[in-house]
């Protein structure tokens, strides 16, 4: 059983935000959607690989060659806003990078 | 020019005769569009300016004898980037969003001399059965008004089955080709994983993502197929090969060819309409010299749980570069950086997005990795290994590709599970990476119903060679949405 | 009570490669703002990753250099986070299955040698770059975004800010030394993160760590490892309780500022990376690799020791870095004393070097230039006195010394045949000196060698004079 705390939370990792009611809608449609996925406890997957990736390709790698990058005028087309080449955001208050 | 009426090589051979010019061709599509889609609502944006001027420049330029799509309109799904051509993958997110690259595909299709008319409409993110929940509008069946197209792909298979486009690209991360192709009676090809490149392609569940066809007949899947395949190094999970042919073995028959029709299939929830037009298939298979048996695909009823977890995980991962800072939908007068992420994706998003979102989340978050995304992998090995059994012994799997025909525009669209439960038959598929069409197998009360038919992996030319004996054995394609033939 | 302190160093080394870890934009240092990114170093919608098969065995160098067991399988994997620097929203990186595990570095602390550990290395890309404006709004450089980097996790060896502060300056060393990173603080292509907790000794489990950020130098990680060490014990010898939190050093006031309260561990989502195929490393691949691997710092001291005479301490402060010992060696191979060599490196170079804050690559002294200079004081074409005027040259000018000292008239006068009259004169004018020497007065020989050099204003090689003059006043 999903709870709408749960359900919250999950919300907050993923930068969502729903109104009260649409959380109430959310958690019951969760918690029928894990019921269903719940069915998979049934197979027995011990000793089991995963499989993560379609084909069983190995070692696709790239010469360490540099290419011409991409124009700033081109990158910068569909943002939002920008000032002197750089992307502009609010001001991020938990300075925590670097 | 009148698409019913007409195929890839016939208006190829047309054009080299001068019987009809690229540029007529177009401005014939655009008439056609302009005729239909008023009802069909198939298309997002239409490019007509930069269409018919490509295809004055390829018939000023002579066409390539050797090119079967050169000087031939074609339609593609909104998911797929266009350069400087809108695209959106039907969500407010990227309403305004004009990439800034063509997709492989897309470069592919522009080499051959193809002309890209516009691009389709879809479930927001390829994340729907019906698209329905594209954020910009409802598309219809060709057939029914009042019915889904399928989804994802519901744009690109209502254009092709409404005489819009000889083609279209559409994708499939779970039946998203192969079910609208279903729904509205015509041809829809999903190539084997690692043969078609991604690059470009807005990314669902990446590990399930393929780019593939939508035609009305099996002959131009095959034209445009050949067309958009091939390794590329800007996607390192396409696999290498030497050319093919993927139509290669069309016309030679089924005389031989060993087919399974599993169990699983013709179950449960699968409409006894449906399931009797796929019999009435294999018997066709069989008086043509194809051998037809029963088998178990026993893992199928878990392909639907693995796979909701696998995708949604992915999706989650993926759209989270949907946030408002270089891209796409910011939301008004945001004060904080908190408020430039939450807002954006809440009113960028819509509800089916970030059901799958939520899904995912949870399904990878801390305490429910391994009961959650870890399981689902297994299980999807299981289902793999289900699938690699049966080919140790048969060529192909026939079944249908959907458990009923089109359903009515709005009935399913507030259940979601009912919604899910819909991909079952072609679900599996994708966990396994496996090539798969379907083909029209008939009517059921109108509404046409799919064949489906699966290869092994790059064993693409054995479904093209089925499909195309079928096709000719039957004469389905000759009936036209709306009676006009 | 008495306490035991445990530290973990999180080192992050950018990868000295031509283009990025997932993309094929070039890497640099300093370039105008987003002008060295392409769309996928954008996480554009559509793009796809490729992974730098050079960035790999750099990884792979470094892993070797630090006897790390290396892995033969690995896969990517997605951290997924939020941050105006992480374009995609999650950074590729190996969790499940790094590069590779169980590497050690040989310190000393105070005379005694001790190996710490090394958790795992694994790759993984870097982040653009946030800038703070006072204008209400951030701003994002993404240059950076995609430069490979390894990340190297110490095991919980570490007991003191010393023996963390010497790590990091083997760690550096030897990573150096491979040639596969810069490895500057200041540039930033090694960045350190770090961890400290103390417990009462004897007990059974660490204390509860506080991490501390913004660290730009070694003394800053020791200072502020040495102040949360003092913090925490303060802290629970008045009955307090430490909390899980990220500090910050504040250089000026000397002491970590809280940045915030760690509430639970952060969700990174790890899952394994489906746009990129695993990597399987061959024992060929690592032959490959080890093949290349240059001499580490403490194989080359010991030869500059062993073959070439050099003190155990100036083979220390000569292979500080890679580019003075690399400088060392060119001298020597230039066909110069190694002894000499190291003497005017660890003297009159070094000197220069510390008074303009330069580095080698910055000034105009070549090898060739300083081994030539040498060559001139032993076969007595300048006197050591000379020499102190050619290095200061040399150093500062790009000029050839042997031509330098000739045009400027430098060059010693050694001709018996030019010194014997000159000699002789001195010797006729200076009858007093010979009757002291005579006498036993060692100063007379001091008083005529000085009238000898005053005569040839100094040019006169000492030596020969002194052969001369002996020899002249054993006649008289
Ligand atoms: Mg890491
Ligand atoms: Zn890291």
């Amino acid at each position: 059983m999903i709870s709408k705390e749960q359900v919250a939370h999950v919300a907050e990792l993923a930068r969502l935000q729903f109104s009260d009611e649409k959380l109430q809608e959310f958690t019951g449609q969760l918690d029928e959607i894990m019921n269903m996925v719940d069915q998979l406890s049934e197979v027995d997957t011990d000793g089991v690989p995963v499989t993560t990736q379609s084909v069983l390709l190995e070692n696709v790698l790239r010469d360490d060659v540099a290419e011409k990058p991409t124009s700033r005028t081109t990158l910068m087309k569909n943002v939002p806003t920008a000032k002197a080449g750089l992307i502009q955001v609010p001001t991020i208050i938990d300075k925590e990078d670097d | 020019m009148d698409y019913f009426k007409t195929n890839i090589k016939q208006l190829h051979a047309d054009l080299l005769a001068g019987k009809t010019s690229s540029e007529q061709l177009t401005k014939d599509t655009f008439a056609a569009i302009a005729a239909k889609d008023g009802d069909v609502k198939a298309f997002l944006a239409l490019d007509e300016d930069q269409a018919l001027a490509t295809a004055k420049q390829l018939d000023a330029d002579k066409l390539s004898a050797d090119s079967q799509l050169a000087g031939i309109p074609i339609a593609i799904k909104d998911n797929i980037v266009t350069k400087d051509l809108t695209t959106t993958a039907a969500s407010k997110m990227l309403a305004n969003f004009v990439p800034i690259y063509d997709a492989t595909v897309i470069e592919k299709l522009r080499s051959a001399g193809s002309v890209i008319v516009g691009k389709t409409n879809m479930d927001e993110f390829a994340m729907g059965s019906s698209t329905e929940n594209s954020a910009m509008k409802t598309t219809t069946n060709a057939w029914d008004h009042t019915k889904v197209p399928g989804g994802s792909s519901g744009g690109s298979a209502a254009a092709v089955a409404a005489g819009e486009v000889v083609a279209a690209l559409g994708s499939d991360t779970g039946g998203s080709i192969r079910q609208p192709a279903a729904f509205n009676g015509i041809f829809g090809f999903k190539p084997s994983y690692g043969r078609v490149s991604r690059w470009g392609l807005i990314a669902f569940g990446s590990s399930l993502d393929a780019i593939g066809t939508l035609t009305r007949s099996v002959r131009d899947g095959a034209a445009v197929m050949n067309t958009i395949i091939g390794a590329d190094e800007k996607d390192t999970t396409t696999v290498p090969r030497a050319p093919e042919d993927l139509g290669a073995k069309i016309g030679k028959g089924v005389k031989g060819m060993r087919i399974a029709l599993p169990a699983e299939y013709l179950g449960e929830g699968v409409d006894p309409k449906v399931v009797a037009q796929i019999k009435k298939a294999a018997e066709q298979f069989k008086a043509m010299g194809a051998t037809v048996e029963t088998v178990s695909l026993p893992h199928t009823k878990y392909a639907v749980p693995a796979y909701y977890i696998i995708a949604s995980s992915e999706a989650s991962s993926n759209l989270q570069r949907f946030d408002g800072i270089r891209y796409g939908f910011r939301a008004q007068d945001v004060k904080t950086l908190d408020d430039v992420y939450v807002r954006s994706r809440s009113e960028g998003f819509g509800d089916e997005v970030k059901r799958r979102i939520m899904l995912g989340t949870f399904s990878l978050s801390a305490g429910f990795y391994d009961a959650y995304f870890k399981k689902a992998a297994q299980v999807r090995t299981l289902i793999t290994r289900d699938f690699e059994n049966v080919f140790k012994d048969y060529d192909l799997i026939m079944g249908p590709t959907t458990p009923t025909t089109a359903f009515k525009i709005g009935d399913k669209v507030t259940d979601p599970l009912t919604m899910y439960m819909n991909d079952i038959l072609t679900i599996p598929v994708n966990l396994a990476g496996l090539p798969a069409a379907s083909v029209n197998a008939g009517f059921v009360d109108g509404m046409p119903v799919g064949l489906q038919l699966i290869a092994k992996p790059f064993a693409e030319a054995s479904i093209f060679q089925a499909a195309a004996a079928f096709e000719d054995a039957n004469d389905y394609m000759e009936q036209i949405p709306g009676g006009q033939n | 009570m008495n306490f035991e302190t445990t530290i973990g160093l999180e080192v992050h080394i950018e990868l000295k490669t031509n283009s990025k870890m997932y993309s094929p934009a070039p890497v640099t240092y300093g370039a105008e703002p987003n002008t060295e990114t392409n769309v996928i170093d954008w996480g554009y919608p559509g793009v796809l990753p490729s992974a730098n098969k050079g960035a790999y065995s750099l990884g792979l160098m470094v892993a070797l250099a630090l006897h790390a067991d290396i892995a033969p399988y690995t896969h990517f994997d997605r951290k997924n986070y939020f941050y105006p620097d992480n374009p995609k929203a999650y950074q590729i990186t190996q969790s499940e299955t790094p590069l590779a595990k169980n590497g050690y570095v040989e310190i000393e602390v105070d005379g005694k040698k001790k190996r710490i550990g090394i958790e795992e290395l694994h790759i993984e890309e870097d982040a653009g770059k946030n800038t703070h404006a006072d204008d209400g709004y951030s701003y994002v450089d993404l240059n950076r975004a995609g430069t490979p980097l390894v990340e190297i996790v110490s095991k919980p060896d570490i007991t003191s800010p010393e023996e963390a502060y010497q790590y990091l300056e083997q760690l550096r060393q030897i990573v150096q030394f491979t040639g596969a990173s810069d490895v500057k603080m200041e540039e930033g292509s090694m960045r350190v993160d770090s961890n400290l907790s103390v417990s009462p000794i004897g007990a059974s489990q660490y204390g509860t760590k506080t991490e501390v950020k913004n660290l730009n130098s070694f003394n800053h990680v020791r200072s502020a490892l040495a102040y949360e060490q003092k913090r925490q014990v303060a802290m629970l010898l008045s009955g307090q309780k430490i909390r899980q939190e990220t500090r910050r050093w504040d250089e000026p006031a000397k002491e970590t500022i809280l940045m915030r309260v760690k509430e639970g561990a952060d969700d990174y989502r790890y899952f394994p990376e489906p746009d990129l195929p695993p990597v399987r490393v061959s024992q060929e691949w690592i032959d490959d690799v080890a093949a290349k691997l240059p001499e580490n710092p403490a194989q080359r001291r010991a030869r500059y020791v062993n073959d070439w005479g050099i003190p155990e301490y100036d083979a220390g402060v000569l292979t500080n870095t890679k580019e003075m010992s690399d400088f060392f060696e060119a001298v020597v191979a230039d066909g110069a004393d190694a002894k000499q060599a190291s003497n005017y490196l660890m003297g009159d170079v070094s000197a220069f070097l510390n008074a303009q804050h330069k580095e080698l690559k910055d000034i105009a002294l070549t090898p060739d230039h300083l081994a030539k200079m040498i060559k001139l004081i032993n076969d007595g074409t300048i006197s050591t006195k000379i020499a102190k005027k050619v290095i200061t040259q040399i150093i500062k000018n790009d000029v050839d010394p042997e031509e330098w000292v000739r045009s400027k008239g430098l060059v010693q006068e050694s001709d018996p045949a030019v010194l014997t009259p000159i000699i002789t004169a001195i010797l006729d004018d200076n009858q007093q000196s010979i009757d002291d020497f005579h006498a036993g007065k060692d100063r007379a020989l001091g008083f005529l060698v000085g009238q000898v050099m005053k005569q040839t204003h100094g040019q006169a090689n000492p030596n020969v004079v002194n052969q001369i003059l002996n020899a002249e006043l054993s006649k008289r």
